[in-house]
């Protein structure tokens, strides 16, 4: 058993792991690592397609304050208002540090940054949709990724990749370091450190249809659940409106923020009846509900489960300029050229608003009081802190990891100062080395694969779009049946080179772990409210609700809520309409 | 329809050798090479490895030989390949098991270049500038994923483990053309080394292999017309 000694250990290496990383090399002489299960450059920040949202104003008129009251309105108000306005305060000048660190955005004529529209995002309050979406092509987030990446490797940040984090060390109240299984010698390894951050993002693929990738379970949430840190708002999932059809591949915002459209089986521009002002551009929550609901009511295409997303009216100079990346998933996985036929979508699980509840320093909170968890930092999709509320906006993922996840670094860097290294307990890799030798040990009937594939189809079917109590007290006892199965798994693999039979074996527990996180979090919210739309309780509820939910798993099994009030500053609660 | 994937398998804790395995899976026509190879590790043998991540050509995972040729497997459909269907890893890379490479010598090559904006100026309040022209000079090479396709389809890489290949000098070609940079000459001395630019033939294998379609062989030929000018 290996054993490392570093000031600060980061888990995740996306776009809020490596800026925390970064601000640590660049501003202090720090020994820090980062420890990915991927190599960093494969993590799924890479994906994201359309922009960052940052009122520049390089295009036209904008203000922080406006992106603040969309990011509120955009999360039914669930939203903490300190940290929105941090986020979009604090996103202006954070795009300029990336500008300078190499991000090649899109250019104005006159040399600025290009900006674009997305949904959700206004002027004015609400008057009409705005340019602020900061963008390189449609693939901003791999410009991310790679510029980030780049400048963790010019500060000597050391990089563990293809290391599989298992656990994370508290001792006497103090986070003191991971204990990790490298995927090459199946070896475990113990990194003792004096700060612990977790940036290892979302969960979608507790959903059969998600535009997330294979590796994204859930295993920072999952990991500190179990370490008695409650998890927040878990039950507000976002499904984003236009996935490829069974596919789940992203066709991003951007493309109906170039211009493109939905449109029904009878060729209707659907989204003129549920949102006159914003139409296509509307928050994802509403357009995903008003797809599913075209579909319900039988105008889905050939009265299928799926609708149009239409570009043919668009300039072919914008598929191939502006949407290259879309425009060639639509050609290479469906054989269709966009500019002349309609590209078939349906609603993909894709992002968690809720996570690790973490104060504006991504500082790990583990109560309604917001009592610091000394050491321990999360942010990026993993974190709640919470700006996105009830509904994330589009581009404020890319927002919330730039801003949160530099955030986190400076903060580090600042504990660190004076945190003392606190020892670690005698067997500290205990734990894990249960846990695998559970895995290995099982000799049951059951496969891995087959529970994934039942639990991603039920998460659908009964814990999507659209909710109610019935379906979700049926989703709580499959996932009691799904356990059962889990404990009764056979692997096929039983050794110690690349084991991947035994990694999808572990991460099946912490999706089984966040599904029911989510399950339990929506059965005890009794009303609507962004992503959350429970058809036994249709109204949004401030008397009751206006609060976040923290979910708490306790040594002996059972489950406990808790509250904690949402932050209102300078926006009040109002009738969400667009 | 049923597909015959035939996968070249080793396993360091048990083969001595490398062998072939062949496996009947059923597929789509529209299934990806990716869905086969996941549909026999999750249902005929869970011991095969490879690596992947995001299925849709991005995150640049999934790179190894189909049928002969350098590919990403969640890039490429059953139907345009046909029924037989060959996989092998990635040649030129030490095999660690299956279909999984050692990626650190790549890696390795690509630090080598600095691949990372070089501008010690202070900076403005605001953005620096940069005109669309200068941002489109260097748009092709911003678009490397990093998958190792490339410079593992080099028969130069083959023949000498010694050569950057062609992803370094992409990653080099990114910052040598962007306006930003300022350390074109450090650069450029880097490349200019017998394990550079030069050793470069252009037998277009890698602008042919490249999944993402940037035209390597041309940005290659730019770096070496860049350090013959800077040295005239």
């Amino acid at each position: 058993m290996a054993v490392h000694e570093f000031d600060a250990v980061i888990v995740g290496a996306g776009g809020a792991g490596l800026y925390a990383a970064m601000e640590l090399g660049r501003s202090a002489d720090l020994r820090v690592a980062v420890l990915s299960k991927l190599y960093p450059t494969r993590s799924h920040t890479g994906a994201a397609q359309g922009g960052i949202g940052a009122a520049l104003g390089n295009m036209e008129e904008d203000h922080w304050e406006w992106h603040m009251f969309d990011t509120v309105k955009g999360g039914d108000y669930l939203t903490d208002q300190d940290a929105a306005e941090i986020l979009c305060r604090e996103a202006v000048e954070t795009i300029y540090d990336l500008e300078h660190m190499g991000l090649p955005f899109d250019r104005t004529p006159d040399g600025r940054i290009a900006q674009r529209r997305f949904g959700g995002h206004t002027h004015h309050f609400g008057q009409g949709p705005v340019r602020r979406a900061c963008h390189a092509a449609d693939r901003t987030g791999h410009m991310i990724l790679q510029t980030l990446y780049q400048q963790c490797l010019r500060h000597d940040v050391r990089f563990f990749n293809e290391f599989q984090v298992l656990d994370l060390l508290i001792e006497d109240g103090v986070a003191c370091g991971v204990v990790a299984w490298e995927i090459l010698t199946g070896e475990l390894h113990t990194f003792h450190a004096r700060a612990v951050m977790f940036a290892t993002g979302g969960w979608g693929r507790i959903y059969k249809v998600t535009s997330n990738a294979h590796t994204l379970t859930g295993d920072g949430a999952a990991i500190c659940w179990r370490r008695g840190i409650p998890l927040e708002d878990m039950e507000f999932y976002q499904f984003h409106p236009t996935g490829i059809y069974r596919l789940g591949i992203l066709m991003s915002e951007a493309a109906r923020g170039e211009g493109a459209v939905l449109r029904n089986r009878y060729g209707e521009r659907f989204m003129e009846r549920y949102s006159p002002t914003l139409l296509d551009l509307a928050p994802r929550d509403i357009i995903a509900r008003a797809m599913l609901t075209e579909i319900r009511e039988g105008r889905g295409i050939d009265g299928k489960d799926y609708l149009y997303l239409d570009f043919t009216h668009l300039a072919r100079e914008v598929l191939e300029e502006k949407l290259p990346e879309i425009t060639s998933f639509a050609r290479t996985y469906l054989g269709i050229d966009p500019q002349r036929e309609p590209v078939p979508v349906q609603p993909t699980a894709h992002y968690a608003m809720g996570g690790i509840p973490t104060d504006v320093w991504g500082r790990v909170v583990v109560d309604e009081k917001n009592t610091v968890l000394p050491g321990l930092y999360a942010a990026g999709e993993c974190a709640c802190v919470s700006v996105h509320g009830a509904n994330r906006l589009g581009t404020n993922s890319l927002v919330d990891i730039l801003v949160f996840g530099r955030r986190a670094g400076r903060d580090m860097a600042r504990y660190l100062r004076e945190a003392k290294l606190v020892p670690v307990a005698h067997n500290p890799t205990s734990n894990a080395r249960e846990q695998i030798e559970r895995l290995l040990a099982s000799r049951g009937n059951e496969r891995v694969a087959a529970i994934r594939d039942e639990l991603g189809q039920a998460m659908m079917d009964y814990c999507g779009i659209f909710r109610n109590g019935a379906d979700l007290c049926r989703m709580l006892q499959i996932l009691g049946e799904l356990r059962e199965r889990y404990a009764r798994i056979q692997l096929f693999d039983r050794g110690r080179v690349f084991n991947q039979d035994l990694l999808e074996a572990w991460e099946l527990g912490c999706l089984l772990d966040v599904a029911e996180a989510t399950v339990r979090s929506a059965l005890h919210r009794t009303e609507s409210r962004g992503a959350h739309m429970r058809e036994d309780y249709p109204k949004r509820d401030d008397e009751n609700w206006l609060k976040h939910t923290l979910l708490y798993r306790k040594p002996d099994g059972t489950f406990e809520f808790r509250y904690k009030p949402v932050v209102i500053t300078r926006f009040p609660p109002q009738e969400r309409r667009y | 329809m049923k597909a015959t994937i035939r996968i070249k398998r080793f396993n360091p804790e048990r083969d001595r050798r490398p062998y072939w395995a062949e496996y009947e899976v059923p597929v789509d026509p529209f299934d990806r090479v990716l869905d086969a190879l996941h549909y026999i590790k999750w249902n005929l043998d869970g011991t095969l490895a490879l690596r992947r991540s995001c299925a849709h050509g991005i995150c640049g995972s999934d790179a190894m030989l189909i049928n002969g040729r350098n590919r990403l497997a969640c890039k490429v459909l059953i139907k345009d390949l046909g029924p037989r269907i060959t996989v092998e890893p990635l040649r030129g890379l030490p095999v660690i098991k299956d279909l999984v490479v050692d990626m650190e010598p790549f890696f390795r090559k690509y630090r080598a270049v600095m691949p990372w904006l070089i501008n010690d100026e202070p900076p403005p309040p605001r953005e620096r500038l940069q005109t669309p022209q200068e941002r489109a000079r260097y748009e092709d090479t911003t678009k490397c994923i990093l998958c190792a396709i490339c410079t593992t389809a080099c028969p130069i890489y083959w023949g000498t483990g010694e050569f950057l290949g062609p992803a370094a000098l992409v990653a080099a070609h990114r910052f040598v053309f962007d306006s930003r940079d300022r350390a074109t000459k450090e650069r450029l001395d880097i490349l200019a080394d017998r394990s550079g630019a030069f050793r470069c033939r252009t037998v277009f294998n890698c602008t042919d292999a490249c999944p993402q379609g940037i035209e390597i062989t041309k940005a290659i030929q730019e770096l070496k017309q860049a350090i013959v000018l800077s040295r005239s």
